[in-house]
């Protein structure tokens, strides 16, 4: 029987011991990563996990690909618990991490993709065939017999991805796959992300990433992961119909002269972030209704702000997570 | 079984044979895999040309000499397994995605150790061939027992591989320093295995440490074997027969293999409780 779900988490937790420094005794602390993580991928799914950085999504998929063991609860994937079973996993799976360099720089891309293959029992031409079609993809063709030392971080990023995808695994894991990658590039490895999972119904992908329209464009569902905790998981357009009742509004405001604190207490304001920025500050308000901008704009005029531009516009990922985090996820990355 | 050996053994020795004999620099390659031990020979045969003005037997010399040659294997095999590890991790950031892949950890290593076995040998044989044309160490590979020969190095080298496993799966366990492992225990084996002076000259309560250790019996059996059995040597193990040695060889191989086989297990769990698979050491 097959199972339903490609990826299950019951309970999953995980916590890092970290020495402390000198002046804490050099005792061991305890690092919350994950906590009480349930989620359900069915077979075939694109999940994608949204988070800012040290959301835990990294360590969420080390614990996936069999690299760490949980603290608490248990993880399946496949069908098989990835802490007693890893030997039955492994050959299923693949994964992929952006923004480093990995690979041995004495061998050539070939070489270095061909030795992976050896190690997943892949035979002589289905090897062969799909480094050349998957080095085709990424534009990799032409330095297929370089040396990896020689190539950009970029372009072993894309042997990378090749790698992670040559040995056709039923479900791939994906840690923030495009970082580092230039715009374009990136476009190209989404495409073709989307390309191979769309191509066979039952491959499940696992993507992570805190670029929200990356999220928002290429997954079925979408987890929103902050501090550990799954805060919501759903459709991109179902967690953005949430806020449909809601009026985000964008202003642009100059000189801002300290309303902010006011906003809190406004009726009718949800959540509002501010940007401080060159000359201007800029504000997104998450709004009960419309009316309430009414509120917002008495409080600048009162205060003396000079609003250079409002704006209403559609909700985004963005929006969704500003609701859940009460910040937004650049915010949450400097606190993070 | 076989064929998940093979698929990942073949290639692992391949890998190792590429990254660390580097062809694209041959000079570099051949200062690193010579000249090094060849100079820390010369130390002994300095010393030993001192000495031996008071009228020690000359063929005591030829017989340290080729334990310190062979010794070379322990830091190539043993270390050296180790340290693959370590530059799969930390140089490569492959070690994760080696981990992954559906193969054995333990058999991937032997793949590397049997890389550094190859690569060592080419400094064994400089340093044993520098010793004769240079040194005038008397071997006589006319007179050497081959096949004796070849049936004590494999069990050697079997035996340095799984102490290398054995390293190896500790070294990924290490928060500080985890490249000094290999390098240290080598280092200190050196003086529990018989390379330069007999073990019986140890503490009576360090010498338990040298008759445990496989290279003392591995020594004694590659020198025999080179030097022909009658020929001078320490007394320590001149009671033994060749057979007798031969099979504690064995006994350790064996034992040492499943102890690898057992540890890897332990500090595999270890290190993946720790997460420290992808880790990288503060170095
Ligand atoms: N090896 C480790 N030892 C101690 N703490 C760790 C370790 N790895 C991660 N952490 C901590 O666990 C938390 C989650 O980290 P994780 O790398 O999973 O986040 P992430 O969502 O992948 O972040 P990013 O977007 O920066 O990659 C962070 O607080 C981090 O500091
Ligand atoms: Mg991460």
């Amino acid at each position: 029987m097959k199972p339903e779900f490609a990826i299950h988490t019951e309970h999953l937790g995980r916590i890092y011991k970290v020495r402390g420094n000198r002046r804490e005794k050099r005792q061991l602390k305890e690092r919350v990563a994950l906590r009480d993580v349930n989620l359900q991928v069915p077979r075939g799914e694109f999940f994608g996990l949204l988070g800012p950085n040290g959301a835990g999504k990294t360590s969420l998929i080390k614990i996936l690909v069999t690299l760490l063991a949980p603290t608490t609860g248990r993880a399946l994937v496949a069908g098989h618990d990835v802490a007693k079973y890893p030997q039955s996993v492994r050959p299923l799976i693949n994964m992929v991490s952006g923004g480093e360099s990995s690979g041995y720089g004495l061998l050539t891309v070939r070489e270095n993709l061909w030795l992976f293959a050896q190690f997943y029992g892949m035979d002589y031409r289905t090897t062969r065939t799909r480094i050349d079609e998957l080095l085709e993809i990424v534009g990799l063709k032409d330095r297929a017999n370089t040396k990896t030392s020689d190539l950009s971080t970029g372009l072993r990023q894309k042997m990378n991805i090749v790698r992670g995808f040559l040995t056709d695994p039923h479900v791939i894991f994906l840690d923030e796959p495009t970082l580092g990658l230039d715009v374009g590039a990136s476009r190209d490895v989404r495409q073709f992300i989307r390309n191979w999972a769309a191509a066979k119904p039952e491959r499940t992908v696992l993507l992570t990433t805190h670029y929200m329209a990356e999220a928002d464009e290429l997954c079925d569902r979408v987890a929103i992961i902050n501090a550990g905790k799954v805060l919501d998981c759903d459709s991109p357009a179902n967690l953005k119909r949430r806020l449909q009742r809601e009026a985000i509004f964008h202003l642009e405001v100059s000189p801002l002269n300290g309303v902010v604190h006011g906003f809190e207490h406004l009726p009718g304001v949800r959540k509002f972030v501010h940007t401080p920025g060159d000359g201007k500050s800029e504000l997104e308000l998450i709004l009960e209704s419309d009316d309430a901008i009414g509120g917002v704009i008495n409080t600048l005029t009162t205060h003396r702000a000079r609003i250079l531009n409002l704006q209403k516009r559609e909700p985004t990922l963005e929006d969704v997570f500003v609701d859940l985090v009460g910040m937004s996820l650049a915010e949450a990355e400097k606190n993070g | 079984m076989l064929r998940a050996f093979q698929r990942t053994f073949f290639p692992a020795a391949w890998l190792g044979w590429q990254v660390e004999s580097n062809w694209t620099d041959p000079l570099i390659f051949f200062v690193f895999s010579a000249l090094k031990p060849i100079a820390s020979v010369m130390i002994l045969v300095f010393m030993f040309n001192a000495v031996s003005r008071s009228g020690t037997d000359p063929a005591l010399y030829a017989y340290i000499y080729l334990g310190n040659a062979l010794y070379i294997y322990v830091g190539a095999i043993m270390a050296g397994t180790s340290y693959s590890i370590l530059d799969d991790r930390e140089r490569y950031r492959a070690l994760k995605y080696l981990y992954i892949a559906p193969i054995s950890i333990p058999v991937y290593l032997l793949g590397r150790a049997m890389a550094r076995f190859m690569t060592g040998t080419l400094a064994v044989g400089i340093t044993i061939a520098a010793g004769i044309v240079f040194f005038k160490v008397p071997i006589h590979p006319m007179r050497a027992n081959w096949p004796m020969f070849f049936a004590a190095l494999a069990l050697g080298v079997l035996c340095l591989a799984a102490m290398g496993i054995i390293l190896g799966s500790i070294t990924l366990t290490l928060r500080s320093e985890p490249w000094f492992l290999g390098e240290s225990v080598a280092s200190a084996l050196y003086l529990f295995s018989g390379a330069i002076f007999p073990i019986t000259l140890l503490p009576a309560t360090l010498q338990p440490i040298g008759f445990l250790m496989p290279m003392t019996y591995w020594l004694e059996l590659m020198r025999r074997a080179l030097l022909g059995s009658g020929s001078a040597s320490f007394p320590t193990l001149a009671a033994y027969s060749n057979a007798s040695l031969f099979g504690i060889l064995a006994a350790l191989t064996l034992g040492f293999g499943l102890l690898a086989f057992i540890l890897h297990r332990l500090f595999d769990r270890i290190a993946r409780d720790k997460g420290m698979i992808d880790a990288q050491s503060n170095f």
